[in-house]
């Protein structure tokens, strides 16, 4: 039985991700035709994710540098905090960037008080630069990967043979950044793609939307299911060649060790030239992605006594949710690494989802259940389900390779104790992959206290989640109850995955 | 004239004195237990090791402010002497300079010392293609170019057979009478310090002695010695 639980649960998954897409290609009705604003939308589409992969990758290459080479107080922290957009709320960190970068922010002051105009955070920009915020990191943390995969030998030689650093770089680093870059493009360039909450909230107009915005528009506002199932395949489209490209996304979250190593003799860069580079790399870098957030914190606080009980209602809803997503996720993972068979289709299943648009996926099961039951009654366990079928390939990353070590490690030893089914799972298997399970169900709990796509679009108005009340807060311009209701969500987010991944982390034996 | 005074090395448990002089163009076997710091004493000549306190001196200069390339010495490491993705001739051409393609005089430099270890012809290869002691000799063809006057080894011929580290001790000899160089060479095997060696220093117990000759080194060993080579 526990065998069949891992050919079960793939065909769930592959149902989730393949599914709607049926039900969207049913629901176009062979309209193939695109109206001039989508193509419109497409293009700015291609655009913002172009110039934002472009931008974090540029970006990223001094400050992955500065901190491969640096050893400094903070370090450590500041290495941990880059992986932490990854489960920051898309609408937390939009709210973060407002007060820093809107209208009356921090530094659209500074910019009023040398005399510049204010260039306005709404549109292009603004999509663009919310990508880059939460894209950098990402990036910065594949990079210091590379880095630190470059054997430590290799640096010693140099440093014994007197290489200056523009030798090094040529020697050692061009050559790690031209095998890595490449993934990372791919990866953000995929995850810009499929952002929907910093497209509804920053982008919109006919000059900024998305082709995931004009899905959620042709089903709310227009009721257009045809054209939505349209776009729906068109984003299948623009997707899956980039997620082909970016099997890196998985190993982007890059939750693993090995970015603490000593630091290898690297004298070359001992120069004050290269010392001030990389001090102005870290100090803005860390100032870029640290102070948007700070900002919530320091804006939401004092708000939070005077939150509205809509907000905390919503928050309950929300952590049901994330919950939920939690659980879901955890018995995904738990099938897959029962399902005890080295199967390429069933592993390659599993990271399907890295392939497919949230809101895709939220469209089509919208219109599977539309004919069958009312959406809105539904938004918060599909959400749940979304999110962790969303989570599913980053977990395994995690799961798969633990599994397989306990099977190399101790399987000759339990065939030989004639251990078996449950009791070899549960005594062999479970204990080496509790780590992993914590994660997954940790990044799905985050996923879905964040998620505003799929929750947006079945949208039951009456009982929205906190990422809902969130946007209408901001929509509204309720700028110190938003605050609150931000940082609200990010404690929850961020809590989620904590205790999800503590459960995981307990008993590491 | 190499002189280590009172230099202490510590790294956690680790720990490592050193309080001798070696005279220009001596050869020294530095022999010892495993784990009793050989490597690291190499590694601190070379600075790639920072010193816990004490002077490192060449010719009465304080090694202390030059870079680890800088100095006046050559290290060949146990491993990982090449840069796998450059050419032979690349490696080797970095003993000039900075860069692995230098203009045609450097090129004929480079053939020339590749020749001068029996590698001639071997410049547009990788390091992968070739065998364990062919990528020593191409290390040594590399030291060579850089004509610094002291030279350690860590072991870099550890890995070969009998015969084929006869050959690179012979090489290695030969190179030395044409250079003048000093030698400070770690190894395992008595019979490396007597094949090449005109003295050793003995690693153990957490201090580095002062060179001794060799052949009153084995004659009487020292205890630490004796326990080492049961």
């Amino acid at each position: 039985m526990i065998r069949s639980a891992g050919p079960l649960a793939a065909l769930v998954v592959a149902g989730l991700v393949l599914g709607p897409l049926a039900a969207l290609a049913l629901a176009a009705q062979g309209r193939w035709a695109l109206a001039p604003g989508d193509l419109a939308a497409i293009r700015f589409t291609l655009l913002q994710a172009a110039v934002s992969a472009a931008l974090s990758c540029a970006l990223a290459v001094p400050l992955a540098r500065a901190l491969a080479r640096r050893r400094f107080r903070g370090r450590r922290l500041l290495v941990t905090l880059l992986g932490a957009p990854f489960l920051l709320p898309a609408l937390v960190a939009v709210a973060g960037l407002l007060a820093v970068f809107g209208r009356s922010g921090l530094f659209s002051r500074l910019l009023a008080v040398a005399g510049l105009p204010f260039p306005g955070i709404y549109g292009q920009g603004g999509v663009i630069l919310a990508h880059v915020f939460l894209n950098l990191p990402l990036v910065t943390r594949l990079l210091l990967q590379g880095w630190a995969e470059i054997p430590a030998e290799r640096f010693r030689l140099a440093a014994s043979l007197g290489l200056p650093a523009g030798t090094v770089n040529r020697l050692l680093e061009t050559p790690m950044l031209r095998e890595r870059l490449p993934g990372a493009f791919a990866a953000v360039f995929l995850i810009c793609l499929t952002s929907f909450a910093v497209a509804l909230t920053l982008g919109g107009g006919p000059r900024a939307t998305t082709v995931e915005l004009a899905i959620f528009q042709a089903i709310r506002f227009e009721g257009d299911l045809g054209r939505a199932a349209l776009l729906g395949l068109v984003q299948v489209a623009l997707t899956l060649p980039a997620a082909l490209l970016a099997r890196a996304v998985a190993a982007a979250a890059g939750f693993g060790a090995g970015l603490d190593r000593p630091l290898p003799p690297r004298p070359e860069a001992a120069r004050p030239l290269l010392r001030l580079q990389d001090g102005l790399a870290i100090g803005s870098g860390a100032a870029f992605l640290v102070v948007p957030v700070a900002a919530v914190a320091v804006a939401g606080t004092p708000a939070l006594a005077a939150l509205p009980a809509s907000v905390w209602a919503a928050a309950l809803r929300s952590a049901g949710v994330a919950a939920l997503a939690g659980m879901v996720a955890l018995a995904l993972a738990l099938a897959w690494a029962a399902a005890s068979g080295r199967g390429g289709l069933l592993r390659m299943t599993g990271y399907l989802p890295l392939a497919a648009s949230p809101l895709v996926m939220g469209t089509g099961l919208f219109l599977i259940v539309l004919p069958l039951a009312d959406p809105a009654r539904l938004a918060l366990p599909a959400a749940a389900l979304v999110a962790a079928v969303l989570a599913l390939p980053f977990g395994l990353r995690a799961v798969l390779p633990a599994r397989d070590r306990a099977e190399a490690d101790f399987g000759r030893l339990a065939d030989s104790l004639g251990l078996a089914g449950g009791t070899r799972f549960r005594l062999v298997i479970l204990p080496r992959i509790r780590r992993g399970l914590g994660l997954t169900a940790g990044l799905a709990a985050a996923f879905a206290a964040g998620d505003l796509g799929v929750v947006a679009l079945f949208s039951d108005p009456g009982r929205p989640t906190l990422a809902l009340e969130l946007q209408r807060l901001m929509g509204a311009y309720r700028i110190e109850a938003a605050a609150g209701a931000a940082l609200v969500l990010l404690a929850l987010a961020l809590g989620a995955f904590a205790l999800f991944d503590r459960w995981g982390r307990r008993a590491d034996a | 004239m190499l002189t280590l005074e009172r230099v202490q090395l510590r790294q956690g448990d680790f720990a490592l004195d050193a309080d001798f002089t070696l005279p220009a163009g001596a050869r020294a076997a530095v022999i010892g237990p495993s784990g009793a710091g050989k490597s690291t004493l190499l590694l601190a000549i070379a600075g790639l090791v920072p010193l816990t306190s004490g002077r490192i001196l060449w010719q009465g200069r304080d090694l202390a402010p030059l870079e680890p390339g800088d100095r006046p010495l050559s290290i060949l490491f146990q491993d990982q002497n090449l840069f796998p993705h450059l050419t032979v001739a690349q490696n080797v051409a970095l003993g000039l300079g900075p860069r692995p393609d230098p203009g045609p005089a450097g090129q004929a430099r480079v053939a020339a010392v590749l020749a001068r270890v029996g590698l001639g012809g071997f410049g547009p290869r990788r390091p992968g293609t070739l065998s364990g002691g062919e990528q020593g000799r191409v290390a040594l063809a590399r030291t060579l170019l850089r004509a610094r006057p002291l030279l350690l080894l860590d072991e870099p011929f550890a890995a070969l057979g009998p015969a084929l580290k006869a050959e690179m001790l012979e090489l290695l000899a030969g190179l030395l009478d044409e250079t003048g160089a000093t030698l400070m060479m770690v190894t395992h095997d008595p019979a490396d310090a007597r094949a090449i060696a005109g003295q050793a220093i003995l690693v153990a117990e957490g201090r580095a002695a002062a060179p001794v000759d060799v052949p009153a080194f084995f004659a009487d060993p020292p205890a630490a010695l004796r326990r080492y080579l049961g």
